[in-house]
């Protein structure tokens, strides 16, 4: 090829459209394409579906369903009790996968297996299993019971669950993170003259920031939607320990299908936001990489 | 700061990596630690940083006992080879850290600190850099900030381990430069490993010579290259022609080859020829010569001698034209070691 062709087709290759420019990696267009498409048939089109149900009430009729006392109190409790376990779990990961990354001990891999086991346990078995412990007669609960503190059929209750549910979201997202921090770096920073907890504070945590805010915002989105193990143990009661998910399920089953729909809608606006920001802050605090 | 290794030992399961070390570096002094690897030359430089504990012998600052004192306690400053920058701080908080970490009345005030990083910027020609991540410098740069984070914190000691190793040839030859320039503007004693002999014998005032956990030869860069104690010095410091034959009546045969060995006990021996040091004779080995490579102010000669040995052989360009079909070559200097 001539070079007076060559510079004949360079113009031509930068007016293409944006979506056909040429790239060294093969499979864009397969991909993209795919992925929307799942996207669409599994996300998309049923939220749409949520929307278009609760569009059927009239204004008046959709603040009734939405913004009720009891709505407000189960969006309440639902956000807040994901938020709360989303900070335990922020804090336990942590010490968690530092035990499992950084040092050998006998049981080590049963423990990496035990912290995997929220993923695959049904859900249900989990609320049974932790309901009949932390009961006011339970293992655990008779012994909370006369210290004042009741940890079943209440929202502690809620929080204990969604503590359970969302710990391997932190755990395993901050995990490759931090096998991957260089001895070097803290070489460096104790020749530097820093302590062990100036050292950790410092110069290991910010490293963790951006992976340890995707496991906080996995871990809280899960809590958020979880339902099967909350209800067992949350005791359900309208406007004290009552979670949205189940208030949906009791429309429901009330034939108030635009009415479920309408605090569906409440959630996926809410949720969606929530996560849209921890996003942003994370994009931030990436900045760095 | 003077620091003496004294018979220091470390082993690794059982493999020993200090074997019986014994080192004294003069305060004020660039020493070299050169060796191939596995010879124990970061285990040492580590051991004196604090960040490795020898398992008998000791290590002195100032006549001080520091064998077992923590790296934060011995206020050193160490340069690794991966730069470890703290990937989430700017250039100017990276610098700064080891003042900020500082408790009570020891941590100097903010205006100090931030002058203080403004010089060490400065100092390292990348003033104006101090707002960016590690991730927006080069490997060079990245390289200067780590140095200057050393000696944000006026260490009494700066410990290089392969400073230079991640880099390309043209930023390590500047880099080189640049730390023998700082060297001589703080004055800090320094001492850095290395594996690559040319930049040990550029650099330092004296290079250590390790080799399986020893230490072969301390001395100037010119004493070890022209005068080396061992075999394994003569072949590792500087380039050589390796010769294997044998010692007979203070003279070492090998093939057509033979090499005065005054003092050498009889019995298998190798000797070592740099490439300069064959010069054309009129009488003397005889050598075909099979290419001629000029560049730069030398002209590099492979030849061959008549049992078939290839040699190296250095000469100015002026005499180039010189080596074309048999030569004959004397042998104006040559080392003999007993094998």
């Amino acid at each position: 090829m001539t070079a007076d062709s060559l510079a004949a087709q360079r113009p031509a290759a930068a007016r293409r459209p944006l979506f056909r420019r040429r790239s060294a990696i093969p499979g864009f267009g397969l991909t993209l394409g795919v992925t929307l498409s799942i996207l669409s048939l599994v996300v998309l089109i049923p939220l749409s579906a949520v929307a278009l149900k609760a569009a059927e009430l009239s204004p008046s009729e959709f603040v009734a369903a939405a913004f009720s006392e009891r709505a407000l109190a189960a969006y309440r409790l639902t956000f807040g009790a994901a938020l709360v376990a989303a900070i335990a779990n922020g804090v336990f990961g942590v010490l968690t996968t530092w035990a499992l990354v950084r040092y050998d001990f006998p049981g080590k891999t049963i423990i990496n297996a035990l912290v995997d086991l929220p993923f695959a346990l049904p859900t249900a078995v989990a609320g049974i299993a932790l309901a009949t412990l932390y009961a006011p007669n339970g293992w655990v609960g008779q012994f909370l019971t006369p210290l004042g503190i009741k940890a079943a059929y209440n929202p502690i209750g809620v929080t204990i669950a969604l503590i359970f549910i969302g710990l391997p979201f932190v755990v395993r997202t901050i995990e490759p993170v931090m096998r991957d921090l260089s001895a070097d770096v803290e070489e460096a920073s104790a020749s530097l003259g820093a302590g062990r907890l100036q050292t950790i504070w410092r110069v290991i945590l910010p490293a963790l920031g951006p992976a340890w805010l995707t496991g906080f915002a996995m871990a809280f989105a899960r809590g958020v939607g979880e339902y099967g193990s909350v209800i067992f143990i949350a005791g359900n009661m309208p406007y004290k320990s009552e979670i949205a998910p189940l208030l949906i399920i009791i429309q429901l089953e009330q034939f108030q299908y635009a009415q479920a729909a309408s605090i569906a809608v409440v959630m996926l606006v809410v949720s969606f936001l929530m996560l849209f920001v921890i996003n942003a802050i994370q994009a931030f605090s990436r900045r760095f990489v | 700061m003077t620091i003496s290794i004294r018979s220091v030992q470390k082993q690794f399961g059982r493999y020993p990596a200090l074997n019986n070390v014994d080192l004294e570096i003069a305060d004020g002094e660039l020493l070299a630690l050169l060796g191939p690897s596995g010879s124990g030359k970061t285990t040492l430089l580590r051991a004196i940083a604090g960040l490795e504990f020898p398992d008998a012998g000791q290590v002195l600052f100032h006549d001080k006992d520091v064998t077992y004192a923590s790296a934060a306690a011995r206020r050193v400053g160490f340069v690794f080879q991966q730069y470890a920058l703290f990937k989430h701080m700017t250039v100017a908080k990276n610098i700064a850290f080891g003042l900020d970490v500082r408790k009570g009345k020891d941590k100097p005030p903010k205006a100090e600190i931030a002058k203080r990083v403004d010089e060490l910027l400065k100092l390292v020609e990348l003033d104006g850099l101090g707002g960016r991540y590690p991730s927006q410098l080069s490997g060079g740069q990245r390289q200067r900030v780590a140095l200057s984070r050393a000696l944000a914190v006026q260490p009494s000691v700066l410990l290089l381990d392969e400073p230079f190793g991640a880099l390309d040839a043209t930023v390590r030859k500047s880099l080189r430069k640049e730390l023998r320039r700082v060297h001589d503007a703080t004055g800090v004693t320094t001492i850095f490993v290395t594996h690559d002999q040319e930049e040990a014998l550029e650099l330092a005032d004296r290079v250590a010579i390790l080799n399986k956990g020893q230490i072969e030869q301390i001395g100037t860069p010119r004493e070890v290259h022209d005068n080396p104690a061992s075999a394994f010095v003569c072949g590792f410091v500087g380039e050589s022609n390796r010769f294997e034959g044998k010692v007979e009546g203070g003279k070492f045969v090998a093939g057509p080859l033979v090499l005065p060995a005054a003092g050498v006990a009889d019995g298998a021996a190798v000797a070592f020829v740099r490439p300069h040091d064959f010069t054309l004779a009129e009488s003397g080995v005889t050598a075909k010569v099979e290419r001629v490579n000029a560049q730069g102010a030398l002209a590099r000669v492979d030849a061959v001698l008549a049992d078939g040995t290839r040699i190296e052989v250095a000469a100015s360009r002026a005499d180039a034209d010189r080596f074309t079909g048999e030569v004959k070559l004397a042998v104006a200097k040559s080392h003999v070691y007993a094998a």
